[in-house]
């Protein structure tokens, strides 16, 4: 089974990247941005049929190694 | 005094440190991430460098490695760990210390001399920079912006846990003197048993007057001093 997990920067932590990322947008004429976050996307392949199980395992890896809690939020994608 | 420098992948200031330390007769043993066994040391080192690329996030994989156990046991123990740049960087991300450190403000690599004011002086790390408070390191690093939460920060300030925040020559801890946007200037800082210090700057790289200084070296003087 594969899962996604989308691991992105807390809403009050400043994101530097994101901050240049969405000025060069603006500075291309995309006046319609009005803000950028950037995160990290990782897709993970489980040997393991049970969707709620594989869940659990993604959650727990999530934590323990893909997010440091203190400034960074994940979202767990299943397909 | 014993040490150990951990070796991980990538670290490129383990060989510096090692140098040292040497140089202060300091009896250290090189140990690679993968064993499982400490050997017996007062002080254990997580050195400068660039372990595993900074993949993933900086010192988070060497953070899981298989002799970390030991070094969490030997933290516990009251055992004394210095963890520099890198090393830092590693210590929080086991959580022997708290915050977090982030890209530099200004998205750029940082490497250069700062200045550092000593700001608790009773620690084993410091004792020997009573002569003199205002020091001067090298800096070099991307990910050194340190930031932590109002309580964290309190705690720190209220309990004297912060070694050393940038100033200027004169010791003036101000907006111009950071480096990097740390919260309050933190350049190092100390657990609350005082036996683990983080610190961003390079004391080994100011050990000799022939690398054109040696305000380095008190960190060592006090280590042997603490004995």
């Amino acid at each position: 089974m594969k899962i996604s997990a989308t691991v992105t920067l807390k809403k009050d932590v400043l994101d530097p990247q994101g901050k240049v990322v969405s000025q060069t947008l603006k500075n291309m004429g995309y006046k319609s941005v009005i803000n950028v976050r950037q995160g990290k996307y990782f897709e993970i392949e489980l040997n393991e049929a049970d969707k709620e199980k594989a869940k659990k395992i993604v959650e727990e890896i999530s934590k323990k190694l893909l997010t440091n809690i203190i400034i960074e939020d994940y979202t767990i994608n299943l397909e | 005094m014993n040490s150990s420098v951990i070796v991980f992948p990538g670290s490129n200031c383990d060989r510096d440190i090692a140098v040292a330390l040497e140089k202060f007769q300091i009896n250290n043993q090189m140990v690679w991430h993968n064993e499982t066994n400490l050997p017996k040391s007062d002080l254990v080192i997580l050195p400068g460098g660039f372990s595993y690329g900074d993949y993933l996030r900086t010192g988070c994989i060497a953070s899981k490695s298989r002799i970390m156990h030991d070094i969490i046991k030997h933290a516990n123990e009251g055992g004394l760990i210095l963890g520099i740049c890198n090393g830092f960087q590693i210590l929080i991300e086991i959580g022997l210390l708290p915050g977090v450190l982030l890209r530099n403000k200004k998205l750029r690599f940082v490497s250069k001399n700062v200045y550092l004011k000593v700001i608790n002086i009773e620690n084993q790390f410091c004792l020997s920079c009573v002569k003199k408070n205002i020091i001067e390191l090298p800096i070099a690093h991307n990910e050194g912006n340190y930031f932590a939460d109002d309580k964290i920060l309190q705690n720190l300030e209220d309990n004297n846990l912060i070694a050393f925040k940038y100033c200027d020559e004169k010791g003036n801890i101000s907006n111009n003197s950071n480096p990097n946007g740390s919260s309050n200037n933190i350049a190092g800082i100390l657990n609350n048993n005082k036996n683990i210090l983080g610190m961003m700057p390079h004391p080994e790289r100011l050990i000799d007057p022939i690398l054109s200084g040696e305000d380095g070296s008190m960190i060592f003087e006090s280590l042997l001093k603490s004995q």
